[in-house]
């Protein structure tokens, strides 16, 4: 057996001292300061150091577990059809059943099937940002991988953001599919609806990714039994998303529900611009400011089972 | 300072007292092994010291870092094996390694991937998905995969269970090397009396969640009047024996 290298400190792989990055970069970096007498503040210097060498390491952290996610996909086809198989059925069901209305009812419907289909493309966002996510933290209970990953310097923020970071590649690789067949196919173009689409995409895949911590805290607490949360939830929250009809159809009573909901005021909005051309900022402030409301109450709730977890001992033995 | 300092360490789950206030420590460059029969607390106890499992009660201090207050940084120096914890099935033996290279910041990975290759004869492995590979070849995987970051504190459960003769061997050797060669604290949970009896210089008896004997396992030999360590663990075990006074 070769013997174990002893690498230079600023390679960071001495055995026995470097690989806490606060404590292996600095002494490297320190020597930039030694004896100059130029610096005028060495120390903020030395904290400015340390804070560039957390950054580094929270960002091989994050990109560690994005990468045993997409060497996953890397491999398996199957795996990449499937995450643009359900988008696409969606927009062929939906896509025909416009057409079908636009050729019998004129162009009033051909307004409509417009709206329902960026309603189906939109909550796709939703739906394939909160399953990138919740299904991403399923791996790792399926692949008995989460010991080793909690007991990694992996903080749970890093966590959070590798999940966020694959959602956000698993909704682009099902939307885009859809939204190019609804571009060839039935002739709708998303991007009609303007820049303010770029608004509309990031508050719906935001309500994924606290939906998703919520299903994530779900599972921290009740473990395998949660599982199927991760695939049904959204389906319980649709008919209060008003995705495919306004909220005034709603009964009195549920109207409250739907206007908690992110989802609502961004199709309110849709719908605004496809059949008055109006722009709602009020829709769309409200979007936001839900949505960074239950980005928090979901943040707290997983903080909360996540601490829960390691004093029940959860961590251990969750998906048994 | 010691590497690994634990003091009246207690862990209850509601009317079960899982671990009974235990206290030890290691010095640098020391292997401890902690025995004891199923549900001793052995487990539960290593699970503490990598901060998975909240302690009730007690201190723990690894390579000078309170777990309660600063697990990440002892996190990062630190590594653990189990066989009971698997690498994802379906990412190749390098790309879970690779994986592990990003979680603990090893900087150039793949020439660190090559030296564990090397030492731990993985070469043929590198490019086989971690789920087709035998027993023996996941053990060896695993103990790769425990080096990756040349960790001062290795915590060790049960690894050369399940695994052939001469593969428990190779990778208590392969153990011993890295031990010798880095100066890193093992601790090493087993069932395996030879293994405790060949590695460890010190080994703490647990029972019902308590250390109930301590000492090197020449000092228990003798203190029990018992040949081999499986005799001595039996003693204490079933309180055959009281151990003779000094």
């Amino acid at each position: 057996m070769a013997p174990l290298p002893v690498s230079s400190p600023t390679t960071c792989v001495i055995p026995t001292t470097c690989v806490i990055p606060t404590t292996c970069v600095i002494p490297a970096q320190a020597g930039i300061n030694r004896g100059t007498g130029a610096d005028p503040d060495p120390g903020l210097r030395r904290d400015d150091t340390e804070r560039d060498a957390r950054m580094t390491a929270s960002l091989r952290r994050i990109w560690g577990l994005m990468y045993r996610h997409i060497a996953l996909y890397r491999r398996s086809w199957p795996r990449l059809l499937e995450l643009a198989y359900w988008p696409v059925l969606n927009m062929c069901i939906w896509g025909f059943t416009a057409s079908f209305l636009t050729g019998r009812l004129g162009s009033t419907a051909l307004v409509a099937g417009a709206a329902l289909m960026g309603g189906v493309l939109l909550w796709e966002v939703t739906l394939r940002g909160q399953m990138g996510m919740a299904i991403s933290f399923l791996e790792e209970i399926w692949s008995r991988n989460l010991g080793h990953i909690f007991v990694s310097p992996l903080r749970p923020w890093e966590l959070v953001t590798a999940l966020i970071c694959m959602s956000i590649l698993r909704m682009l690789a099902g939307v885009v599919p859809a939204v190019l067949l609804a571009w060839g196919l039935y002739a709708f173009n998303l991007f009609t609806l303007g820049p303010v689409l770029i608004l509309f995409v990031i508050n719906m895949i935001a309500m994924g990714w606290w939906v998703a911590l919520g299903v994530i805290s779900l599972i921290l607490r009740h473990g395998a039994g949660a599982e199927p949360l991760a695939w049904g939830v959204l389906f319980g929250l649709a008919p209060f998303a008003a995705v495919f009809y306004p909220v005034s159809v709603l009964p009195s009573f549920l109207q409250p529900v739907a206007l908690a909901l992110p989802a609502a005021h961004v199709f309110e909005g849709m719908r605004g611009i496809l059949l008055d051309g109006v722009v709602s900022h009020g829709h769309l402030a409200a979007a936001t400011g839900l949505n960074f409301v239950w980005l928090g109450l979901a943040s707290l709730l997983f903080a909360y089972q996540f601490h829960q977890a390691r004093v029940r001992g959860a961590l251990l033995t969750i998906g048994e | 300072m010691d590497a690994i300092a634990v003091t009246n360490l207690t862990k209850r789950y509601d009317k079960v007292l899982a671990v009974d206030a235990i206290t030890f420590s290691a010095p640098p460059g020391a292997t401890i092994g902690l025995l004891g029969g199923n549900g001793a607390g052995k487990t539960t106890t290593i699970a503490m010291m990598l901060g998975l499992l909240l302690p009730t009660a007690g201190e723990i201090r690894i390579l000078g870092h309170d777990m309660a207050r600063d697990r990440f940084a002892a996190l990062a120096r630190m590594n653990f094996s189990s066989p009971y914890i698997a690498l994802p099935s379906r990412l190749t033996v390098a790309e879970n390694l690779r994986v592990y290279g990003h979680l603990y910041n090893v900087h150039g990975i793949d020439r660190r991937i090559a030296e564990l290759a090397d030492e731990l004869d993985l070469e043929d492995l590198l490019d086989r998905p971690a789920g087709q590979l035998s027993a023996g070849q996941k053990t060896r995987v695993a103990l790769a995969k425990a080096l990756i970051n040349k960790p001062d504190v290795l915590l060790l459960d049960e690894p050369t269970a399940s695994l052939d003769p001469d593969t428990g061997d190779r990778v208590r050797t392969w153990l011993e090397r890295y031990r010798d060669q880095s100066g890193c604290t093992i601790l090493l949970a087993s069932h395996n009396m030879a293994e405790v009896e060949r590695m460890c210089s010190h080994v703490l008896m647990m029972k019902q969640g308590r250390i109930v004997d301590r000492g090197s396992p020449r000092e228990l030999l003798e203190r029990y009047a018992r040949e081999d360590m499986e005799d001595v663990f039996l003693d204490i075990a079933r309180n055959r024996q009281n151990p003779v006074p000094a």
